[in-house]
């Protein structure tokens, strides 16, 4: 590797996790042994969170019950709007209500194999232990899960297990959870102990004396300028998967807060690891701008295949069972249709390469409802999938009934996030992360309805608290915007508002994104390369330097201007992509969602290197010009044995 | 939307994309909520009838963003149709000719050569931020009037000690599914925002969970949107028929049920 791409700092590890005592009692201990915030003394102190999705949300609410001053902030007119809401499928627990052998160490096991032994066992633990209480609580607001005919809770299974523990409310799960979590936060910014900021960006941390102390933030409506102090700061703020450009994310997903928060010091792990979802809505056209979700509980019903027959274009339902190719069925007996996402996702990409793929440029391949509709009846088939086949009619105009869907992968969620130990709490103390934001609980590939468990997880359950053992030191001195390292960090993002507004080029910030992120879909994405990975660290300092000098963003900066928040959101999509790049190019070993095609199995699988590459790679930012450093955590695992994944 | 089985197929591999539509907007442009707006006309060429409507707005905005003039702003972000953020009123319907949202309205409900007037949701309620985007934090207010179960983290028990009967969730589902896009609002002669309160007091009141709240809930609910300026309902049903989630008036008379009943028992709305 050469050295001029990154070098190699001192190690790190968690620290948090109490070893000394076996995995299941770690988690009670460390609540034991953390210290402490009495409820007097809540009052004194100042909390800001990030974010209101369901790790934001639930945490914000969750605080503010506890007595805490929250400041709450969010891009959207509405807490209600933050991604989480597209969730679809539902959320795993390890209730075994289904009396299927489920447990939390059945959970605990799926996951840490689920994220092909790269995630750190002790927090995937506590996740499956928390697990429970998540329904409990979810149940108790109002959301209406899916239930029997005799009033319990119903389950489905999901990709990667074999046991049915996933909890769901239609095709609308996220939703439901998010509204639960809306509704608590709602309450305690009446109950006046969280303060709301709504359409309001955070666009940089502020760090005094090391310790994270506050964020400039920018009114959207009134594009004023701002700083807001706390005592801690919580960064719920979501993946980055929109670096691809198209994406199932929400338009204004970005990486802007964990980006800015990085530069200021916090480690980002694992930047490369991205979810590639296999069953989206194929790309219709370049004008596209996002892409959309077809849930992973399709496969529980519908069946995966393409013609045997390369550029085979008779209409699917004219060729016969013995002319197509069940391939996941074929390659996977045991686990069939249910394979993890990664798996499914690059055998797609594998038929479609060999000429087979269906629909516009033979990017697609079939879910067929046929089989299923015959065997359970339409009614039941429009029970279980009915707003998913309104969507996909909406957005195709083709009837899934009759006609089998087409799908594709599409990049869907990131395992990286910025580094925390086993309190949540990034490399910059004070400053904490949650939800998707993070890199904690999936290794490198998440298992389907995990994401709405972590996030809750953390928000209800882990951040309140592990969040008290540092505040026991809190109330910290009082600062306001005269301090020093407050008007270094306004004065910065002033000028990066202004230079945006200033350069007057003659390509939109659009079309920079656009850009950028067919370069990482072709080169960072389902399949890199040593070779590919190059191109791109080659391409990408190019865009930006373009960037720099040759975008176009109309309007001021004082008023409501929705180009320039594209613009500041695309600046930092261009900077973490090289990052990503310099961390797949590293990662010489496939696993998980990272595959490198430098690493299979003779039969096409992903090879991991557990020698050489069982551990967490965080990341040190430096300023231009110099490479990242990179610290390793080392990864252990005392409780699951690092095997080969095996879904045949 | 209705499909017939001898509807549109799979296209088969290798087929154009298609494009080709020449269309004639006529735009509600509005610089900031004190300034008076007006309608502005633009053009469109070689819109597919497989964008969405936004993707649609985007060609025009990339097109203003080159010629230095400033784009047309309006509120979005999943553009799946479920986080209720967006909301143009199309050629005087809410969301438009489809009862979906604006972001899952697609080109191919136009035909090249229309002429579409697009404006932003019209309520006292919901003043203009800027061209299209409006604010509509009026509705997080009526929710915080009321509209949830006071369950602190931590306090609940087991999930299943209390069952509820499937047809009572599967109702409570329903109405839940409201995504506060403000749409019946806009839709109605009285721009009353009693649809959306009413989801929430369905959705709530249907469950177990949500009974010892109920009579208090509706009440301060209700007194809140009042207070906010919203119209009153008059039954038209406006509403419900520009609902992209298919929320009922049936919502609307369990709302009027529960709040006579929290009125004779004695309930008054905070002050
Ligand atoms: C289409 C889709 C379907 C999914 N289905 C499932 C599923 O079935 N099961 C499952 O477990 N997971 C699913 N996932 C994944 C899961 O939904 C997400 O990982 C999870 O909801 C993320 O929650 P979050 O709270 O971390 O972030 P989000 O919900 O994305 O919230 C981010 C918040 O941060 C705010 N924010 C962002 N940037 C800034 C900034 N710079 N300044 C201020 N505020 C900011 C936003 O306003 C928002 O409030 C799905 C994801 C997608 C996209
Ligand atoms: S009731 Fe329907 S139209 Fe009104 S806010 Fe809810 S989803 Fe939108
Ligand atoms: S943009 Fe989310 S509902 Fe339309």
């Amino acid at each position: 590797m050469p050295l001029d791409l990154f070098t190699v700092g001192d190690p790190i590890a968690d620290t948090k996790a109490p070893t000394d005592v076996p995995i299941g009692e770690r988690w009670s201990e460390r609540k034991f042994r953390g210290r402490l915030v009495n409820p007097a003394n809540r009052r004194k102190m100042t909390i800001i969170v990030v974010g209101t999705g369901l790790a934001g949300g639930s945490a914000a609410a969750t605080l503010g019950e506890a007595g805490y001053k929250v400041k709450s902030f969010w891009y959207q007119d509405s807490p209600r709007r933050a991604h989480s809401v597209a969730a679809q499928g539902g959320i795993n627990a390890a209730k075994n209500y289904r009396n299927d052998g489920d447990s939390v160490h059945r959970l605990f096991y799926d996951t840490v194999k689920g994220g092909d032994f790269r995630a750190r066992e002790n927090n995937v633990h506590r996740l499956a232990e928390v697990s429970v209480n998540i329904i409990d609580q979810a149940v108790a607001q109002g959301v209406p899960f899916a239930r029997e005919y005799g009033g319990l809770l119903d389950n489905r299974s999901f990709g990667g297990t074999q046991v049915s523990r996933t909890f769901y409310a239609r095709g609308q799960t996220g939703q439901q959870l998010l509204y639960g979590a809306y509704q608590a936060l709602e309450r305690q910014i009446a109950a006046g102990t969280v303060e709301q900021h709504a359409r309001t960006e955070m666009l940089d941390l502020i760090v005094v004396d090391g310790r994270a102390r506050g964020i400039v933030a920018r009114d959207l409506v009134t594009g004023e300028l701002s700083t807001h102090f706390a005592d801690a700061v919580v960064l719920a703020t979501g993946g980055y998967g929109n670096v691809f450009y198209l994406s199932t994310n929400a338009m204004g997903s970005n990486t802007t807060a964990i980006w800015r928060a990085h530069k200021r010091g916090a480690y980002f792990a694992n930047p490369c690891y991205t979810q590639i979802h296999p069953t989206c809505i194929p790309v219709k056209g370049d004008y596209q701008s996002k892409l959309t979700l077809m849930s992973e509980s399709l496969r529980n019903d519908g069946r995966v295949w393409v013609p045997k027959e390369r550029g085979d274009t008779r209409d699917p339902r004219q060729i016969p069972e013995a002319e197509r190719d069940y391939y996941l069925e074929r390659i996977y007996p045991s686990f069939g249709n249910l394979v993890p996402r990664d798996i499914a996702s690059r055998a797609a990409k594998n038929v479609c390469d060999e000429g087979r793929g269906v629909g516009p440029g033979g990017l697609g391949v079939y879910l067929d409802f046929a089989e299923a509709i015959e065997r359970l009846g339409r009614p039941a088939v429009e029970a279980k999938y009915g707003n998913l086949f309104d969507m996909y009619a909406q957005i195709t105009g083709e009837d899934p009934y009759s006609v089998p869907m087409r799908i594709y992968p599409a990049v869907h969620y990131t395992m990286g996030g910025l580094w925390v130990d086993y309190d949540l709490q990034s490399s910059i103390p004070g400053m904490f992360v949650i939800g998707e934001a993070n890199f904690s609980d999936h290794g490198a590939n998440r298992l389907g309805a995990s994401a709405l468990m972590q996030g809750l997880a953390d928000g209800y359950f882990v951040l309140p608290a592990t969040i008290t053992d540092y505040l026991a030191d809190a109330p910290f001195e009082q600062i306001d915007d005269s301090h020093p390292a407050a008007v270094e960090a306004l004065q910065g993002v002033q000028e990066q508002v202004q230079k945006l507004l200033s350069i007057n080029g003659t390509r939109t910030p659009a079309s920079f994104h656009r850009e950028l992120g067919k370069l990482m879909w072709d080169l960072c994405g389902m399949e890199r390369t040593d070779e590919g990975l190059r191109k791109a660290l080659d391409r990408i300092p190019e865009i930006r330097q373009e960037f720099w000098t040759n975008v176009k963003v109309s309007g001021d900066w004082h008023s409501f201007n929705q180009t320039l928040e594209m613009a500041g959101r695309v600046a930092d999509f261009i900077e973490l992509a090289e990052l990503m790049c310099v961390d797949a190019l590293h990662r010489r070993e496939s696993c998980g969602g990272h595959f490198r095609a430098e690493s299979q199995t003779p039969d096409g699988e992903a090879l991991r290197d557990d020698e050489n590459f069982a551990y967490v790679a965080a990341w040190e930012w430096t300023p231009e010009g110099q490479p990242p450093v990179l610290h390793r955590e080392a990864l252990e695992y005392e409780y699951v044995h690092l095997a080969q994944r095996s879904y045949k | 939307m209705t499909i017939t089985d001898q509807g549109p197929h799979s296209a088969p591999a290798g087929t154009q994309e298609k494009r080709g539509m020449n269309l004639t907007l006529r735009v509600w442009r509005q610089k900031g909520p004190q300034v008076k707006g007006k309608m502005v006309t633009y053009k469109v060429t070689d819109i597919s009838p497989d964008m969405s409507f936004l993707e649609m707005l985007d060609v025009l905005n990339e097109q203003l963003i080159e010629q230095g003039d400033d784009p047309v702003a309006f509120d979005h972000d999943c553009r799946e149709g479920i986080c209720g953020m967006c909301g143009l009123m199309i050629n005087g319907q809410a969301h438009g000719p489809q009862q979906t949202t604006t972001c899952q309205l697609h080109m191919r409900s136009f035909k090249d050569g229309d002429s579409i007037d697009i404006e932003p949701w019209r309520a006292s309620a919901f003043p203009v931020i800027k061209d299209l985007a409006v604010d509509r934090r009026a509705f997080d207010r009526i929710i915080q009037a009321g509209g949830y179960i006071s369950v602190p983290t931590g306090t609940a028990p087991e999930a299943h000690s209390v069952p509820v009967p499937k047809k009572d969730a599967d109702n409570a589902f329903d109405a839940a599914t409201c995504i506060g896009c403000g749409a019946c609002v806009a839709a109605c002669p009285n721009a009353s925002s009693m649809l959306f309160t009413a989801a929430k007091v369905t959705h709530l009141g249907l469950l177990p969970q949500g009974q010892p709240e109920r009579n208090d809930r509706v009440v301060n609910m209700v007194a809140q949107q009042d207070r906010e300026g919203f119209g009153g309902c008059t039954n038209i049903g406006e509403c419900s028929a520009a609902c992209p989630k298919g929320i009922s008036m049936e919502t609307i008379s369990r709302l009027n049920h529960d709040l006579l009943g929290a009125l004779r028992a004695g309930a008054r709305p905070k002050s």
